[in-house]
């Protein structure tokens, strides 16, 4: 994995870099074993201070991290007997979406997740993660699927958002993110939402309309980006830093504002330190959300879904 | 060259000034010199190059509503400030400034009304309501108008003039979006059309949701219609746009909306779409009672 440390995690990342030189030696010499434990609680500790303080833009870029888990990640992770399935049928396969079948835990479901690369060539492939409108009719037809057969629905959203460019207006993207929505809103089967990075405005919308929606610990979601939102507001994207505060993105935020269900919480330095570890944790959440879900009926489940998404907004009446 | 003096302008210019721009306006579309009483009687239509300058709820209301009247619903409902925002002025200095420039309290009216003598439930968009953008409020009266118009059984008209979700209410604008798709899908149950007219300009989470799921999209001459704002798409993709992107004829040429319509003849085609699309149920034999069917 190509190593990429943001500034305020460089002290995390020296300490955890002596951590590995130590155990190698360790294992060849016992005599060193006290001084790792000591470096090793150390370095957790240091980790847990830092990421203790955050503030929403390092929150953000956490986010964003370059060495983040991903949605394949995950998959290959706690999902058996994957088979990806491809293509909108009407246009092209978008690979900014990856979606599919598997096993989660003995039970077959479907799954859709924005999907970013690690490098150019498979950023190039991925499109950084936002999807064109053949993206989100393939999620429409997985989302369809999944009520057919009756198959839970398991989403992934980690997006910079929809793709805003010539061919995607060409195509109808306000159309596909609109129907999307609607086709997740009538789907008679569990929907679990799970924002695993960047929660991008309307492009990972199209994959959050779910009975259940959790956040990971350094996850955001937001209406617009932090640079978007002061490039509008004081047309300076610079000031990232404080529209990242005003907009509340952040997990407890999410929470609060009932946007989010859940948070999940992340190893010590984040989701890119140990993507075992974070994967182990999702899937226990995703196991009880599920297990909560798999009692309702079909019925159930849309009004479920449609109380919880009819209650959001603040206003005075 | 020197610039000349700045002259401080005497009283009689000031008052021809104030004079002026009460009485004549420039069209943005040819330039012709109209009188604001001439395009105020046409909808705000050019007469000489039929160029569509905006045309306030207030001029919707009275081009295709009958008597021009509408019930409202939900009119009392007014915006709060969830996040305690503030862009250097306070989101409720700007919504009350907002409420006073448009007279209205929020960015949409909703209600029922009669068009040719067929009810229907109406909303439109507020656009002088700071761009008519979609907050907690907006979502909740398009929920609350579908439904309404799902137990009432009636036709939805819903006229869209946004520039999208409103920042201001930052990740809760963005969940309006689901609420009132998810509206939108429970009124499909009761088979009454859902006609959506797309007013310049028509973008980002109001064009994301609801707008382009109508039976029927119908657009406005010169609106601009799309997801991203061209800005956003220049910036990208770092190349001028091509001429006619995101207007009218594009989105038909794309298969993204059925028809163009001029203000003039935008009563007479929702009227004509309206009795097509209700005809099964206009024609229906009344159902037998349970008396008379055992």
């Amino acid at each position: 994995m190509a190593t990429f440390v943001l500034p305020f995690e460089k002290p995390i990342v020296d300490l955890v870099d002596k951590v590995r030189e130590l155990r190698a030696l360790a294992a060849k010499d016992s005599r060193f074993e006290p001084e790792l434990r000591r470096l090793e609680e150390k370095a957790g500790q240091l980790a847990r201070e830092i990421f203790q303080h955050l503030t929403p833009i390092q929150k953000v870029q956490i986010s964003r991290h370059a060495n983040r888990p991903y949605t394949l990640d995950y998959i290959r992770r706690f999902i058996t007997d994957w088979i990806e399935l491809k293509g909108d049928r009407r246009f092209a396969d978008d690979g900014a979406i990856v979606s599919g079948v598997g096993t989660f835990r003995g039970r077959s479901v479907v799954i859709v997740g924005h999907q970013k690369g690690r490098g150019t060539k498979e950023n190039m492939k991925r499109n950084f993660g936002m999807p064109q409108p053949e993206g989100y009719r393939k999620a429409i037809r997985m989302y369809e699927m999944a009520d057919r057969f009756q198959l839970p629905i398991l989403t992934f959203i980690d997006t910079p958002g929809a793709y805003p460019g010539i061919g995607a207006e060409e195509r109808g993207q306000s159309e596909a993110i609109g129907a999307a929505l609607a086709a997740m809103a009538r789907a008679t089967v569990p929907i679990i939402a799970t924002i695993i990075g960047e929660g991008g405005s309307g492009g990972a919308l199209a994959l959050g309309v779910a009975n259940k929606v959790l956040v990971l610990e350094y996850g955001c979601y937001s209406v617009i980006s932090p640079e978007g939102c002061a490039a509008i507001l004081w047309k300076d994207g610079s000031r990232a830093d404080e529209a990242a505060t005003q907009l509340k993105i952040t997990a407890p935020d999410l929470v609060q504002l009932g946007v989010v269900d859940e948070i999940v919480s992340e190893p010590a330095g984040g989701a890119h330190q140990d993507h075992d570890e974070a994967a182990s944790r999702l899937e226990n959440v995703l196991w009880q959300s599920l297990l909560a879900l798999e009692g309702k009926s079909r019925e159930e489940l849309v009004d479920d879904r449609y109380r919880r998404f009819r209650a959001l907004g603040a206003f005075v009446a | 060259m020197a610039w000349p003096e700045k002259t401080l302008p005497s009283t009689d210019a000031s008052e021809k000034k104030t004079i002026g721009a009460g009485v004549f306006r420039r069209c943005d579309g040819c330039g012709t010199t109209l009188t604001a009483g001439e395009l105020a009687a046409n909808f705000e239509v050019c007469a000489s190059c039929g160029h569509h300058h905006r045309l306030d709820a207030d001029g919707w209301r009275r081009l295709l509503l009958d008597d021009g009247a509408l019930d409202p619903w939900d009119d009392h409902l007014s915006p709060s400030d969830p996040l305690q925002f503030s862009d250097g002025r306070p989101y409720r200095e700007r919504v009350a400034g907002a409420q006073k420039k448009s007279r209205s309290h929020e960015a949409i009216e909703t209600g029922r009304a009669a068009m040719n003598g067929q009810a229907i439930a109406y909303g439109a968009f507020v656009f002088s309501f700071m761009g008519g953008s979609m907050g907690s409020v907006v979502g909740e009266k398009v929920t609350r108008l579908f439904e309404r118009a799902a137990k009432d059984r009636l036709p939805v008209v819903l006229l869209q003039a946004s520039g999208g979700a409103r920042m201001q209410e930052g990740i809760l604008s963005l969940m309006q979006m689901a609420k009132s798709v998810s509206a939108l899908e429970r009124f499909r149950k009761v088979h009454m059309p859902f006609l959506s007219v797309l007013l310049n300009p028509t973008t980002g989470g109001v064009a994301a949701s609801f707008a382009f799921l109508g039976d029927v999209n119908i657009a406005e001459p010169g609106a601009l219609i799309g997801f991203a704002g061209p800005r956003v798409i220049e910036s990208t993709i770092r190349q001028t746009l091509p001429p006619g992107f995101q207007r009218p004829e594009f989105l038909v040429e794309h298969g993204m909306v059925d028809l163009i319509v001029p203000r003039s003849e935008m009563k007479n085609r929702i009227c004509t779409l309206l009795k097509h699309l209700t005809h099964a149920e206009a024609t229906r034999p009344a159902r037998p009672s349970r008396r008379t069917a055992s």
